[in-house]
């Protein structure tokens, strides 16, 4: 069982759901985002994606990509990153996932990949870029390791799919809220209630909602179907802003807007 | 210590888009729909002769198929060897190969049922070649380019509006190729449902890079029989540019099983080796992932894609295609690059000895072609593909001379 199977079995208990901030490695410099981690975890986050900045970002949108190329920019490496994490995460008391492309996976090599993560205090693994068809080798090296995981449904994912999807997975499920790219969007759509209820009966996995998600209003609509919610370019925009405010300003920032977010969800 | 190499085969790719250990598919949960039914659909329509015909129909009275195979007899002379054969895609409608791919393309895009097309360009060869098979089709069309591409090539930019087509800035990353087909990915990842996106190379996810292979290969069929009409037999030697890989992969596919052909691929060698001064990754690359697909790409140790120069826009990307990987590893096809400067004399040599203004692409594969032709004695054939004409790049040629006016 992984950090992150325990921390949903835990939350199931207490009937409550996960929030789960999305942050950028080395958004604008590593130190800042072990503060950030720090911060988000203290006040209430339950589990925390952390992005490994890749330069050519084909399922995010403009924000998160313009964190990666802030962070590359700077001259980060996969080693300091996980140097990092190491560092961090026996200070938090909440798991650690890392969103990767698959080429930085590949490049690093499956194995070494997932051994250092593990040594780094990393629960899992989102690769928002390898297909179920594609994902047996990294699967089995991830189970060896008691790593998870965490495989991605979209809306028009056909359900037979979905349930090939759904076997393979661990951890959670990654529910894609719209068919297109990371970012903030106005309106939640309505076909998601369908589609994820219809989830919820042909799996025991939890299921996370993201893509989308920055405001109280989505919390609410969202929360009742979800196990829990992702939410990411609403948090890395606010930290785009350390060009013109100063660090203190920023994580004060994220700490009152991610509050409203976390007094929204569980009220849910 | 060396693997014995596995003879190539024609018949790839399999069905999970692999080409030996290359290609597959990399891309978000989101396209896999839309990549399947691309397959699907491409697979019906393949052995559809209706849908054959019309593509025909469109490729002989549209495009002026077949394109000339031309004794190329001064070019020969000057180089002292072996007889110096152009396939003259140059002359081709909208001025290169790319229109072979479009065409196709876009009757599949009409038969999925889709309503509007995007895509992607480097050179604007491709997003010209999109752009006019969009307005013969009455489709919407949008076209990312980057913005310094626009600025080598405004030419075709020109014409792509023109022609109806929204040409999209792209300012992110070195604002190139790459970039274009990150933006033109994200595009689909949100428009997938109405939107089919013409890709205009042997790149990216399974189906694409067979596809486009596919449509390509009528350059190579038609090779093969003028050369057995024209000299009677076939050529010693087969030479392509290789930015992508699409015309290259159209005229070596029809020979990769005619074992007694020598097929030489042409990378763009930029300034020099060292890494971000050339666009070679077949050469100096290693495999990895990069827009959807597993084969040859500049990067750095930790994955991320290296910047690359070329002096063409159309050579200048870090991937290739993925069966072009499969036949290095085969040892099929041989891979070279040329630098910026033997590709501008080439340019420049085929101008004025022939009365040819070939695209700097396709002066890459002139350029390494002259030499092995001057190599080999003059009962040899070399066959080189011109695959696009050089009316886009004077301007720039000229800046780069020193002999800019403006």
């Amino acid at each position: 069982m992984s950090a992150v199977d325990q921390l949903f079995q835990e939350l199931k208990k207490q009937g409550q759901k996960a929030f789960m901030p999305f942050i950028t490695a080395g958004d604008p410099n590593l130190a800042f985002t072990s503060t950030l981690l720090k911060t988000l975890l203290r006040h209430g986050s339950h589990i925390c994606e952390v992005g490994i900045p890749y330069s050519d970002p084909i399922a995010d949108g403009p924000v998160i990509q313009a964190s990666y190329t802030r962070a590359l920019a700077h001259g980060i490496t996969l080693s300091d990153i996980f140097e990092m994490l190491r560092q961090t995460t026996p200070e938090l008391a909440a798991p650690v996932v890392t969103m990767v492309s698959h080429a930085i996976i590949y490049r690093a090599g499956l194995k070494q990949y997932v051994k250092t993560a593990k040594q780094s205090g990393v629960a899992g693994l989102i690769v928002p870029d390898l297909p179920v068809e594609e994902s047996k080798p990294l699967q089995q090296i991830c189970q060896a390791e008691n790593l998870s995981l965490i495989q991605l449904i979209t809306p028009n994912t056909p359900r037979d799919r979905a349930l090939r999807i759904a076997a393979s997975s661990t951890g959670f499920i990654y529910y894609v809220s719209v068919v297109g790219i990371t970012g903030e969007r106005k309106q939640v759509p309505q076909s998601i209630k369908d589609n994820v209820g219809w989830l919820r009966e042909q799996t025991d996995l939890p299921i996370c909602i993201g893509f989308g998600i920055s405001n109280p209003e989505h919390i609410r609509t969202l929360a009742p179907m979800a196990d829990g919610l992702i939410v990411g370019s609403a948090i890395v925009r606010r930290i785009a802003a350390l060009d013109e405010q100063s660090e203190a300003e920023v994580l004060q920032d994220v700490e009152d807007y991610v509050k409203t977010l976390m007094v929204a969800i569980s009220g849910c | 210590m060396a693997r014995p190499k596995l003879r190539a085969s024609c018949h790839v790719p399999d069905h999970a888009g692999r080409y030996g250990e290359f290609g597959g598919r990399y891309v978000p949960e989101t396209l896999i729909a839309a990549l399947d039914q691309l397959a699907d659909q491409y697979e019906q329509a393949r052995h559809d002769p209706d849908f054959q015909d019309r593509l025909s129909d469109l490729l002989k009275h549209y495009v002026g198929r077949p394109s000339p195979l031309y004794h190329a007899s001064r070019l020969t002379k000057l180089c002292g060897g072996a007889q110096i054969y152009l396939k003259r895609e140059d002359l081709n409608h909208t001025g290169a190969h790319k229109i072979n791919n479009t065409l196709g393309q876009a009757l599949l895009t009409l038969r999925m049922g889709k309503t509007r097309v995007i895509a992607e360009t480097g050179a604007g060869q491709h997003g010209v070649a999109t752009a006019t098979a969009c307005a013969r089709f009455g489709l919407p069309c949008v076209v990312y380019m980057g913005e310094e591409d626009i600025r080598r090539q405004a030419p075709n930019v020109f014409s792509m509006k023109l022609l109806g087509a929204e040409v999209r800035s792209v300012t992110s990353g070195s604002r190139t190729l790459r970039d274009a087909i990150n933006e033109a990915m994200r595009d689909w990842m949100a428009s997938v449902e109405n939107t089919h996106y013409i890709l205009g190379s042997v790149v990216g996810p399974h189906p694409f890079p067979r596809i486009v292979r596919d449509f390509q290969s009528v350059i190579g069929q038609e090779t093969l029989a003028q050369c057995n009409d024209q000299i009677g037999r076939l050529p010693e030697v087969v030479v392509a540019c290789v930015g992508g890989g699409s015309n290259a992969a159209g005229m070596f596919y029809p020979f990769i099983e005619h074992d007694a052909v020598e097929l030489v691929g042409v990378e763009a060698g930029g300034r020099s080796s060292a890494a971000g001064e050339h666009a070679s990754p077949l050469t100096y690359g290693s495999p990895g992932v990069l827009h959807g697909s597993y084969s040859y790409v500049m990067q750095d140790q930790d994955g991320q894609t290296c910047d690359v120069h070329s002096i063409s826009a159309g050579l200048d990307y870090p991937g290739v295609g993925p069966e072009h990987s499969y036949w290095k590893a085969t040892g099929r096809v041989n891979y070279e690059s040329c630098i910026d400067d033997d590709a501008l004399e080439a340019f420049e040599t085929l101008a004025k000895n022939e009365g040819i203004l070939a695209a700097v692409e396709s002066s890459h594969a002139i350029s390494t072609a002259m030499r092995i032709a001057g190599e080999r004695p003059a009962d040899q054939v070399v066959v080189v593909c011109l695959s696009g004409r050089g009316d886009k790049d004077s301007a720039e040629v000229a800046r780069l001379r020193g002999d800019d006016d403006s």
